[in-house]
């Protein structure tokens, strides 16, 4: 996990992000040579609280901070396609159609997002890439970590709603924008899916997936969640329904600090 | 409510909210601590509703977020009983694999019908709109190829119907819900569109160039939709 890369992103569009952990002194001290920076970034658990703590439920983030974070992520899965297209392993037809119809997607969320930033007088991060020591060589595994990365951004964009409720650009509804990108990344996770013979939705299976898969299917609330509102959807619906039935018709969402964490997104930007 | 002084039975009855729908409040577990407080304002936003159907049988959705909800359940309703009606009388032209994936795209929607009549049930009573009666008259549920392009218009126009209809929810807890909720439809209409046309899961047709889905406002849906229900919808006041 690039947690100090992360944490180097983060301060150059928020100044204060070291002060927004319990104590500056306190990280600083663990940041204080490359030994114990090794292992800090092995250890998932305490990067995920810091961020939990910095950016969790506790603090709510700016709209400029909710918009950095879906700009990173953007930039995460733009870099990764391109890449993709780079090595040459998509067959020709089909599938580079379909993987240049996501990429020219991502690259247009990348300007959007850039753009509303700056508007509202706020700094896009920039110069995001994907880890090239994570970078399949072969095919399938590549179609692997791109379904790992769209529904890690159907279920981080879906995290971040309720903090765009009521937030306007001018006259423009960003929760609404929001959910417009939202609704692109699960139709290209569909996509994908599909290419990998996989339903285009979530089965509960998923979330005892191995990694890389697995973690993007778990976290506090798993994709195998089947009570929705308090009602269980399997029982308490007057009509029985399956418990895959009842995983798959709900997506989950995951947090900031989840998607950031080493063993899914977080794990995957160049440091 | 003019009466200011009230007895300890009639205070008691006016607190009721607050206190006894445990299950209620944990529903807004996850939203954090503004979403208890908007639960009230949910209860009280039905004083200047209208019936729900009127004399001349128009379903008037509602106002607020009880009206979002509605307009929700509505739109449930409609492709429930279309994808009921698919995986009952299956087009003999659908492959097996095709059969299995729409009964449980059919389950899926029962269970966002099922849920949300049970949550508007909970959340609204009394506000929840009636049962619809869908007209599939101009699909033929025996050829796949008319099944595939109803199910491309209902799941493409409720993918733009949750993404215009988030704005108007005031509970984050609903709005998580209606994200979680959109991103299936989103899933099934990729599905849909890729089995009519190899590749269209998110084309230029639906996908514009700032790399956008649609997004309708609640009027425009239900006038989409509207030929395919007997009941005259009445959107205007959802969300407001």
């Amino acid at each position: 996990m690039n947690i100090l890369r992360i944490i180097e992103q983060l301060s150059e569009v928020d100044a204060d992000v070291l002060g927004r952990f319990d104590s500056r002194r306190a990280v600083f001290k663990s940041l204080g040579n490359t030994a114990k920076m090794g292992a800090l970034a092995a250890a998932p658990v305490f990067v995920s609280s810091l961020f939990s703590k910095a950016y969790g439920q506790t603090t709510t983030p700016s709209v400029v901070e909710v918009l950095n974070y879906a700009l990173t992520l953007e930039l995460l899965e733009e870099d990764f396609y391109k890449k993709m297209t780079a090595a040459g392993r998509v067959p020709a037809g089909a599938a580079a159609g379909a993987i240049a119809t996501i990429l020219k997607h991502e690259t247009a969320h990348v300007k959007l997002l850039s753009d509303t930033i700056r508007a509202l007088n706020g700094t896009p991060v920039t110069n995001v890439k994907f880890k090239t020591s994570a970078f399949p060589a072969d095919y399938p595994t590549q179609l692997v970590v791109a379904q790992a990365l769209e529904d890690t951004g159907v279920r981080a964009y879906k995290g971040q709603a309720g903090n765009l409720l009521g937030k306007m650009a001018g006259t423009t509804s960003l929760l609404q924008v929001a959910l417009q990108i939202h609704s692109v990344e699960a139709r290209h996770a569909a996509h994908i899916r599909g290419m990998r013979m996989q339903p285009a939705w979530i089965p509960a299976s998923d979330s005892n997936l191995p990694a890389p898969l697995g973690p993007v299917y778990t976290g506090a609330i798993r994709e195998d969640n089947v009570i929705q509102s308090n009602v269980n959807i399997t029982s308490q619906l007057g009509t029985p329904y399956s418990a895959n039935d009842a995983a798959a018709s709900f997506d989950e969402i995951l947090t900031m600090a989840e998607v950031l964490d080493a063993s899914r997104a977080g794990g995957l930007v160049q440091g | 409510m003019s009466n200011i002084k009230q007895n300890a039975s009639e205070e008691a009855e006016f607190a009721k909210p607050l206190y006894t729908p445990i299950k209620r409040r944990s529903f807004f577990m996850y939203a954090g601590a503004t979403a208890g407080a908007t639960a009230l304002l949910l209860s009280g936003c039905d004083d200047d509703d209208n019936e729900i159907v009127t004399p001349n049988g128009t379903v008037n959705l509602g106002s607020g977020d009880v009206g979002v909800l509605n307009y929700a359940y509505a739109l449930e309703q409609l492709e429930a009983a279309f994808y009921a009606q698919v995986k009952a009388t299956p087009a003999a032209d659908f492959s097996t694999l095709e059969k299995d994936y729409f009964s449980q795209v059919a389950a899926h929607e029962a269970i966002h019908r099922d849920f949300f009549k049970a949550a508007i049930n909970r959340d609204a009573p009394g506000q929840i709109i009636p049962g619809l009666t869908p007209i599939f008259t101009s699909i033929d549920f025996t050829k796949r190829a008319s099944v595939l392009a109803t199910a491309k218009t209902f799941e493409d126009l409720g993918v733009a119907a949750y993404n215009g209809a988030g704005k108007y929810l005031k509970t984050p807890a609903y709005l998580v819900i209606a994200g979680q909720i959109v991103s299936v439809e989103a899933r099934h209409a990729a599905y849909v569109r890729d089995l009519i046309s190899p590749g269209s899961f998110a084309d230029d047709s639906i996908i514009d160039a700032n790399g956008l889905d649609k997004a309708m406002e609640p009027v425009d849906v239900v006038t989409a939709a509207q030929s395919f229900i007997k009941e005259k919808l009445d959107a205007s006041r959802v969300g407001k």
